[in-house]
């Protein structure tokens, strides 16, 4: 399955926010943790701030706070700030053909499979079953 | 205070409205054979509930070990999990989920597995929540 990068960012940026939400980063230390331009990262964080995921801090130890329920905000919920709702998706040249309506069902059912999946797994979950990079490597 | 137990035949009338009340259609029949055929059976079958310390029915769960089901070597599978929702977040149904699979592992067998509705996203949440993962299969399905 293939995220944009709008969306791909904000998993990271919800999720390392979720980690401790006591901490407040920047959306310089965020873009340095995940190696991405800080520019790309703070129209994405914009967006996490208007669907009330996290807070924008100010202030000289400013930044960004996570703001929702760990066990509550499933990865569905950001995925779909950035991604087109299945459901919703424009019309696409030929799906009015049989060809076309059957190969349709087929995406569906992927689409089907990937939302209840994602849907089903909170933040929680995630960080409860992530590790930090260097057990991960050294293991 | 939860405590678990086995299930026995007299659990029946609470086991049957928990599940109608949370699912909407009434099984008396199916859990009457269900606990005929699982509680006080075969080892390798299970059904256990858990109650609250006045004695009043706060979950079940319902599972057994299968071999070459589908194929696939020993595992355990688990067929039923209800929990009262007015005691839901309070560890009842890890609790329950914990016991059964203690039981499975006692077995020698080293995977647990289940099927859910993939529009059931509480219970796919809660045994997610378990550390379970998409199994090895795809269910597949078709109208007659």
């Amino acid at each position: 399955m293939k995220l944009q990068t709008a969306t791909r960012l904000g998993l990271y940026a919800v999720l390392e926010l979720a980690r401790d939400p006591a901490q407040t980063l920047s959306s310089a230390d965020l873009a340095e943790r995940f190696g991405v331009s800080t520019h790309h990262l703070a129209k994405v964080l914009r967006t996490l701030a208007a669907a009330g995921l996290v807070r924008a801090e100010r202030g000289a130890a400013g930044g960004y706070r996570f703001t929702g329920n760990r066990r509550r905000v499933t990865l569905m919920d950001i995925v779909a700030l950035f991604e087109p709702a299945p459901g919703r998706r424009a019309k696409e040249p030929g799906e009015e053909t049989d060809i076309g309506g059957a190969l349709l069902s087929v995406l569906t059912e992927i689409d089907e499979i990937a939302e209840a999946t994602l849907r089903s797994i909170s933040l929680e979950t995630l960080l409860s079953s992530s590790h930090p990079a260097s057990a991960v490597a050294s293991s | 205070m939860i405590a678990l137990r086995p299930a026995e035949p007299v659990d029946l009338t609470a086991i049957s409205a928990l599940d109608a009340r949370l699912t909407g259609h009434s099984k008396t029949a199916y859990w009457q054979a269900m606990l005929a055929r699982y509680a006080g059976g075969p080892p390798e079958r299970h059904f256990l509930v858990a109650e609250t310390a006045k004695g009043v029915l706060a979950g079940f769960i319902a599972g057994e070990v299968r071999a070459w089901e589908f194929g696939q070597p020993p595992a355990g599978w688990v067929f039923a999990i209800q929990v009262d929702p007015k005691l839901r977040l309070k560890g009842t149904g890890s609790a329950l989920f914990e016991a059964l699979t203690t039981r499975f592992k006692a077995q020698g067998v080293s995977r647990v597995r289940t099927l859910v509705d993939r529009k059931d996203h509480l219970i796919l949440s809660f045994f997610r929540a378990q550390g379970m993962t998409a199994g090895p299969s795809l269910q597949l399905d078709k109208a007659l």
